[in-house]
């Protein structure tokens, strides 16, 4: 097997959790910045629509190293998506698979379901959901939590913050509760 | 361990902004210098699509408890991160610039119990935190601008509103 063949196949948990933790630091010794996503959610809100608002008036052209990693992160997926792909199907546990059929998802081949992540459904019941009120919560909530699964996760657990993990059991109770209360009658009416 | 208390001019100026993740280096840095933060971030990107973390599929089956695979990763990352922290304390290692590191401690307040599970709620049905809105954009999922957005938006709602909601 190359080297690019073995890169290209899916990377497992082991090798990819440290690699993502190993950012904590390397932010933190080439920059003294810690780690955290969300911000950026904040910083473009401080650049193009302050409006006056309180929480968007400071200087977000400071922070704009976080700018610069979201770009590169989305930089980064184009050159892996386009050139270290897997060429075969993702490989998803079968009792997720069942249910998912069950709810009416047929695509299994790719990272997102095209049944749901198309742009055809954009301007649909299916968008209002899985685009619209869900960006708003993902927007809302990281905000009022003050950071996401980055910033508390994995920054604010790293340097053994309590708050962190009060906010990372709360991210975790959320997605429990809408993956097995909601989402069931959510595809119910969407699919 | 105690945690790192010197003072960072930077740090107070931002305990008023409450960034969550801050810029505390003493020296500023021209704009061609972040540069290398996109760099990290082209890096973890990578990582991000490599171990399938941003697909909507790995998230539902993190919530459906049916793989081990996303705790894997966070845990493993959590792990790692921890340790790196720990010893960047233990010996004082400091920042390419020579500054001491700085980490903003988190205070508690209300909003990480309640944005928290507005999050989660939004977590589950994109199949995204943040990070990965970018990372799905980046992979060719166009659709998904329209998430962020949205995200976005929702980021200003929370401006709006915030003095009057708890925290």
């Amino acid at each position: 097997m190359s080297f690019l063949e073995f890169i290209r196949q899916p990377w497992p948990w082991y090798v990819a959790g440290p690699l993502i933790g190993l950012t904590v630091p390397t932010l933190l010794l080439i920059g003294n910045r810690s780690f955290g996503i969300s911000s950026s959610l904040r910083h473009i809100c401080a650049a193009c629509l302050p409006a006056n608002i309180s929480f968007f008036k400071y200087d977000w052209k400071r922070e704009a190293w976080n700018l610069f990693f979201v770009v590169g992160i989305l930089l980064g997926c184009f050159v892996a998506t386009y050139f270290l792909s897997n060429p075969n199907d993702i490989v998803i546990a079968p009792a997720t698979e069942t249910a998912l059929r069950a709810f009416g998802i047929q695509d299994f081949k790719g990272l997102m379901p095209a049944d749901l992540f198309a742009t055809a459904t954009i301007f649909t019941l299916k968008g209002l959901f899985f685009f619209v009120i869900g960006g708003l919560l993902v927007g809302f909530g990281t905000r009022w939590a003050g950071g996401c699964t980055s910033g508390h996760a994995i920054m604010g657990l790293s340097n053994l913050q309590w708050p962190s993990l009060v906010a990372t059991c709360c991210f975790m109770i959320g997605g429990f509760a809408m993956t097995h209360l909601l989402l069931p009658f959510i595809f119910k009416l969407v699919l | 361990m105690q945690p790192i208390t010197t003072t960072n001019p930077r740090a107070t100026e931002n305990r008023e902004i409450g960034c969550d993740a801050p810029n505390v280096s003493k020296k500023s840095e021209s704009g061609l210098a972040n540069l290398k933060y996109m760099l990290v971030g082209l890096a973890f990107g990578i990582v991000f699509v490599k171990a399938e973390i941003i697909s909507w599929f790995r998230i539902q089956e993190m919530f459906r408890f049916d793989s081990f695979h996303m705790y894997g990763v966070i845990g493993s990352a959590v792990m790692v991160g921890m340790l790196s922290v720990f010893l960047i304390k233990r010996f004082n290692i400091r920042t390419l610039n020579g500054e001491q590191v700085y980490i903003m401690p988190k205070t508690f307040n209300k909003g990480q119990i309640y944005g928290g599970l507005l999050f989660g709620f939004g977590w589950a049905i994109t199949g995204a935190c943040p990070g990965p809105l970018f990372a799905q954009i980046g992979s060719g999922f166009w659709a998904v601008l329209v998430t962020l957005l949205s995200a976005i938006a929702g980021t200003w709602l929370y401006g709006y509103f915030r003095e009057r909601l708890p925290h």
